[in-house]
């Protein structure tokens, strides 16, 4: 960048912006440049959903924690407490572990009305109770008025890991299929038609569901699971990618294998997003090998919250750390990360 | 969707091709003027479907792309006043201006706020009536009837404490420009069909007489575009000079008298300067002096002191005039991303160089 007298910001510049929280470029650079050096490296820190963690007496245990800062709280599908396990479990579930203990910390604004805190807590308890998972500790700070939004949630969750696979990116080989759970982007879209000042509206209902127990069924019917990941914020593209550059392979998708419900498809049009990039909450992408597609599809489509799982593509040694995404005309072209937020504070 | 389904038929899109191919006999430049046009095109690789002999090239209809660094910086100073309310579509934010973006502003706690419509911020004003909301109103003929119908409400409500930031151009003195240019190698446009459903195509017959080129108005779709360069290959071919209709499904010759009234009630025809381009007469939109109480560079007495832009090695003025292609960029892909933008080209959705960026990057991968 030397030999331009560039006026744009440093190259990491020197306050946080929105788009470092976005899951896309910006934020594995703010991970990359500012986090991961400052935190140091440890062997347990998977690029992954949750850390797998050997706990004494040669048990395997997932570790996960996520924040949940979404605008509105409350939105068609879903709410900012239901959202907060099913991220969590789903966390958990990605490592293939039967999700068990969930921390609550709860950050909440002077003035948040009693009534709504009580059905944010009432939803997170339903949520966690048909997970399975018990809430076991937690922590609640008040901040004063204007220096929060109301409510911000934390969960974190440990699983018991039961399976000897090594799910990851590491496991991944040419040759292996890749299922899609379900139709994409309903999340995104309807935080987005939920949202203040979008003069927007669609009855599509966020796609917020646990996704351990298909998960853990893949396991029991003895399916050898290479890897998983569930899509949230980047949609699609950006868990494609991101495991495509961690693992060095290719992933070859096919555009018109993708589900999109028409309302969603409709509102990306409009808005010019792509649904490859929009948010999910509660579908996960499954990669294991070919001769077991069909096995496995059958296992999911057993499973409302995966009942329209489907076959997108295959992953291929060629050219490193792309994806590529066969069109519904037919012509080819390479499939990348969101660069920012396409909008921000989704989940 | 079954609708838009039949744009994006495989099989129809072939035939096209085939056509095309068959039409051909000798080399052709065609350039698509819209932006949204080429991110259809690079999306689903129409280019590559197209004989050799055919050149697409892309055109200067990107809204974003062609406003003024200085008017960047305009907004970014307005966005750091106490008082003031932002609003702008979700693009600008991160268009560099002179040094800063409106990100930055946001981060630094300006009140920025992302709409999708002038008639949410509108709204917004309506229900801040102790904020000044300001909307940095961008674009081509497309949204001018919005931004005129929310300029137009404003007044009719009484709404006070709403204005916008004007940068609003036109599309046919920027094809003149390009063909005007000494080195033009464009020999057909494909017009941009939504445009046109506003302001139909009456205005391109002079051009077309003028400058001996075909001008097919086109939609937006892989039909629509693989028509449209169908129907401008074969007047090409037959030495034919006329403006065609392909966008008939949304196009009327007169457009859309209603929204071409409020624009003309609301807005004049003004010089404006194009970035990367230069200034050029007739080629934008002002407020007409009734409605200059919602002008916010008036309200807000903003002068043009903003310093010249630095040159930031960006060749976007070059790529918006069809001359060069984002590929052919030293910095495409490297010095220049869409997360590090040297020019608007790289931020756009309608920008050629975010098309390029986000689907046809083949070997440069996202630095670690």
């Amino acid at each position: 960048m030397k030999e331009f007298a560039c006026p744009l910001p440093a190259d990491m510049g020197d306050t946080v912006q929105l788009s470092h929280g976005g899951g896309g470029v910006m934020m594995h650079r703010l991970l990359e440049r500012v986090v991961f050096p400052a935190l140091g490296d440890d062997p347990a820190r998977a690029h992954h959903d949750g850390a797998v963690v050997d706990a004494v007496g040669g048990t395997r245990l997932a570790f996960t924690t996520d924040t949940y800062v979404v605008r509105p709280r409350f939105f068609p599908g879903g709410d900012i407490g239901s959202l907060a396990v099913h991220g969590a479990v789903n966390d958990l579930a990605m490592c293939g572990a039967r999700p068990k203990w969930l921390s609550v910390g709860l950050i909440l604004e002077e003035g948040l009305p009693m009534d709504e805190l009580r059905r944010v807590l009432e939803s997170l308890r339903r949520a966690a109770d048909e997970a399975g998972v018990t809430v076991v500790t937690g922590d609640t700070k008040v901040v004063d008025r204007g220096k929060g939004d109301g409510l911000y949630l934390n969960t974190a969750a440990i699983g018991v890991v039961e399976h000897s696979l090594d799910i990851g990116p590491a496991s991944l080989r040419d040759g292996d299929v890749i299922l899609l759970s379900g139709d994409i982007g309903r999340h995104g879209i309807a935080v987005m038609a939920a949202r203040e000042g979008l003069a927007f509206e669609t009855t599509i209902q966020s796609d917020s569901a646990p996704l351990h127990e298909p998960v853990l069924a893949m396991l029991d019917a003895g399916l050898p699971v290479h890897c998983l990941r569930d899509l949230t914020r980047g949609g699609l593209a950006a868990a494609l990618k991101e495991l495509m550059r961690d693992s060095g392979l290719t992933a070859r998708i096919r555009e018109a294998d993708i589900p999109v419900e028409p309302q969603v498809r409709g509102a990306c049009e409009m808005l010019g997003l792509d649904p490859l990039q929009v948010a999910n909450e509660g579908r996960m992408i499954v990669f294991l090998p070919a001769e077991m597609a069909e096995k496995a599809l059958a296992v999911l489509r057993r499973f409302p919250e995966t009942q329209n799982a489907v076959k997108i593509g295959t992953v291929s040694a060629e050219q490193k750390g792309r994806v590529v995404l066969e069109s519904v005309i037919g012509t080819r072209r390479v499939v990348e990360m969101p660069p920012g937020e396409q909008l921000p504070r989704i989940c | 969707m079954k609708y838009l389904d039949d744009y994006r038929d495989g099989e129809a899109v072939r035939r096209l091709a085939d056509a095309i191919d068959r039409a051909v006999t000798r080399p052709w430049t065609i350039m698509e003027v819209c932006g949204g046009q080429t991110h259809s095109i690079v999306r689903f690789g129409l280019d590559t479907l197209l004989p050799k002999e055919i050149t697409l090239v892309h055109g200067p209809g990107c809204p974003v792309c062609v406003t003024p660094a200085r008017l960047v910086d305009a907004a970014i100073a307005l966005a750091r006043r106490r008082e003031v309310t932002l609003c702008s579509f979700g693009d600008m934010l991160r268009v560099p201006g002179t040094r800063d973006d409106l990100f930055r502003a946001k981060s630094e706690g300006g009140d920025v706020r992302i709409v999708y419509s002038p008639m949410d911020a509108l709204e917004i004003a309506v229900n801040h009536p102790a904020r000044e909301v300001v909307f940095f109103a961008v674009g081509f003929e497309t949204t001018a009837p919005a931004n005129a119908m929310a300029v137009h409400q404003a007044k009719a409500r009484g709404v006070r404490n709403f204005s916008i930031l004007c940068s609003h151009v036109l599309v046919p003195p920027a094809m003149e420009a390009v063909l005007a240019a000494p080195d033009n190698r464009v020999q057909g446009f494909l017009a941009a069909g939504h445009v046109c459903a506003i302001m139909g195509w009456e205005e391109y017959l002079p051009i077309a007489a003028r400058h001996r080129v075909p001008i097919v108005v086109t939609g937006f779709e892989p039909v629509d575009l693989l028509q449209g360069v169908l129907h401008c290959v074969r007047q090409l071919e037959e030495g034919r000079a006329e403006v065609e209709n392909q966008y008939a499904r949304w196009v009327r010759r007169e457009g859309n008298p209603a929204a071409r009234d409020l624009v003309r009630e609301v807005f004049e025809v003004i010089p404006r300067e194009w970035r990367g381009i230069g200034a050029l007469p007739s080629s934008g939109l002002g407020l007409s002096e009734a409605y200059a109480d919602f002008d916010a560079a008036r309200r807000f007495a903003l002068d043009d002191q903003s310093e010249a832009e630095t040159d930031s090695g960006c060749v976007s003025g070059l790529i918006l005039q069809g001359r060069l292609k984002p590929e052919e960029c030293p910095h495409f892909g490297a010095g220049c991303t869409p997360e590090h933008p040297l020019g608007a080209t790289m931020v756009s959705d309608e920008g050629a160089c975010a098309a390029y960026y986000r689907y046809r990057r083949s070997e440069r991968e996202v630095p670690a």
